[in-house]
């Protein structure tokens, strides 16, 4: 099986800082990785990197595509990339504002997705629309409200419908839980869980939240100082992690 | 015939490194084997490595040597994609904690490891409601989380999702305790049914009666325990 994504000695400094360092992982079809570790661990510059948000200095990102196979990303044509993260990526911020266009409607903020991979009938689109915000748990009352005028929960579900409409097969998402309350955390955790399951998606998540890629990854990478300590499969690292940072980390965590 | 579990000479020690790098060494020369229909009951006082040698079995905690096969699998040193294939198709494991995503209904808890399997929903979703009946969840229950259930109804949760799959292999830590009878009874029914259809079975029981109708073999792992070093 060809990894969706293979990511080989992945390096990004900022001047002499280092971003992240020598960052080696494969990602298969339908699984789902979570890099955690403290804040300034690297965890976004990597994730940023991946996505083509940051240029990387050094290393390839190879990603599977579905017309030629495996192709580095990073030497892609800007325009390419743009395609790829209209088509087969989805980006999910950790603040949805970055990723929502705020003076839109909800529906439209779906619906534009769809236009921009060439859907041009104004019924299909406002269809698919309804039933992205049903499956986010949206009533479709709000479809011609501004998500300005959404709670911060609705709004993180709002950008997870319009990164998904498309029917992506690779998702980033930076932190998808962070500064929620909890009861929506949970709603967001069921909803991702299913959808990676229905969609086959496969998904890397950044996050600090140890319970959240408890129930959301198949594996972890745990980072410090821009560097991976320590891998594996994710209840393995939580339950008998082996390097004295994530012993220190999964140490740390508050039991409730 | 090949054993189903295959355990030689695994050791294990936990590595404190931020208490002085502490090295505390739990096992040693560990070897087990438990045939197809065969169920294996681990024994020993409390501390003495029960847990710790079930948690390697099901590629939770890492082996320090030696080699752990599961079926064709070897555990020491598998990429986490052959352990998760290794759990979804062929080793199923009753824990005594339900660790579930929250607002998921019970039925769906249940169904989840088929869904995993790629069976058809509506039949896993039968197969499921199948499974609570019999344990004895009240059907007005299913649409709901199993967060918010009792020990005993969410240890049944746990039993009917450890045994909603046909596993060729199965670890059980403590599947009745805080059950009554009449669970206990139904829970003790389906590990028979299990070692009848041919699958190896490795338990904790304190439930002495449950070990001694269960159980063909008893393992003390005292004997696993490592030399004390001066």
């Amino acid at each position: 099986m060809t990894p969706i994504l293979d990511v080989r000695n992945l390096s990004k400094n900022y001047g002499r800082n280092i971003g992240c360092m020598d960052v080696n992982f494969s990602l298969y079809p339908g699984e789902v990785i979570g890099i955690v570790g403290e804040s300034g661990s690297g965890k976004s510059t990597l994730l940023g990197c991946m996505a083509g948000h940051l240029r990387p200095s050094a290393g390839e990102v190879l990603f599977d595509t579905r017309a030629e196979g495996p192709r580095d990303v990073l030497r892609m044509s800007e325009p390419e990339r743009r395609m790829l993260a209209r088509t087969d990526w989805a980006f999910v911020h950790q603040n949805p504002r970055d990723g929502l266009r705020m003076t839109v409607s909800a529906g439209g903020n779906v619906g534009e997705r769809l236009m921009a991979v060439g859907a041009r009938h104004y019924g299909d689109i406002r269809a698919q629309a309804v039933d992205w915000l049903g499956r986010v748990e949206i009533s479709d009352a709000r479809i011609d409200d501004r998500p300005s005028t959404f709670s911060g929960g609705m709004q993180q579900r709002l950008q997870i419908a319009r990164n998904l409409v498309t029917g992506p097969r690779l998702v980033f998402m930076d932190e998808p839980t962070g500064g929620l309350d909890v009861s929506v955390q949970a709603r967001l955790l069921d909803l991702l869980r299913a959808l990676v399951r229905d969609m086959g998606l496969s998904a890397v998540i950044v996050t600090h939240d140890l319970a959240v890629v408890r129930l959301l990854a198949d594996r972890l990478m745990v980072m410090k100082s821009g560097r991976v300590v320590e891998t594996g499969l994710t209840d393995q690292v939580l339950d008998d992690p082996q390097h004295a940072y994530t012993q220190l980390l999964v140490s740390s965590v508050l039991q409730v | 015939m090949t054993p189903m579990f295959d355990i030689r000479d695994v050791s294990k020690s936990f590595v404190l490194h931020n208490q002085g790098s502490a090295v505390i060494p739990v096992m040693a020369e560990a070897s087990l084997q438990v045939a197809k229909g065969e169920c294996v009951a681990l024994t020993g006082e409390s501390g003495a490595g029960k847990s710790t040698l079930m948690r390697m079995l099901y590629g939770n905690y890492l082996a320090s040597a030696g080699s752990i096969r599961v079926g064709e699998t070897e555990l020491v040193g598998a990429q986490p994609r052959e352990v998760l294939a290794l759990r979804r198709e062929v080793l199923g494991y009753v824990s005594q904690f339900l660790r579930v995503v929250p607002r998921v209904p019970t039925r769906d808890v249940v169904a989840d490891p088929l869904l995993a399997l790629g069976h058809d929903p509506q039949e896993t979703r039968a197969r499921a409601e199948e499974m609570l009946a019999r344990l004895r969840i009240p059907e007005r229950l299913w649409a709901l989380s199993p967060t918010t259930f009792s020990g005993g109804e969410q240890q049944r949760v746990n039993i009917a999702r450890g045994f909603v799959h046909s596993y060729p292999a199965l670890l059980l830590d403590e599947p009745t305790a805080s059950l009554d009878p009449v669970n206990r009874e139904t829970v003790l029914c389906l590990i028979e049914e299990a070692k009848a259809r041919g699958a190896a079975i490795v338990g904790i029981f304190h439930d002495a009666e449950a070990r001694a109708r269960v159980a063909d073999r008893e393992i003390d792992v005292t004997g696993f325990t490592p030399e004390r070093a001066a």
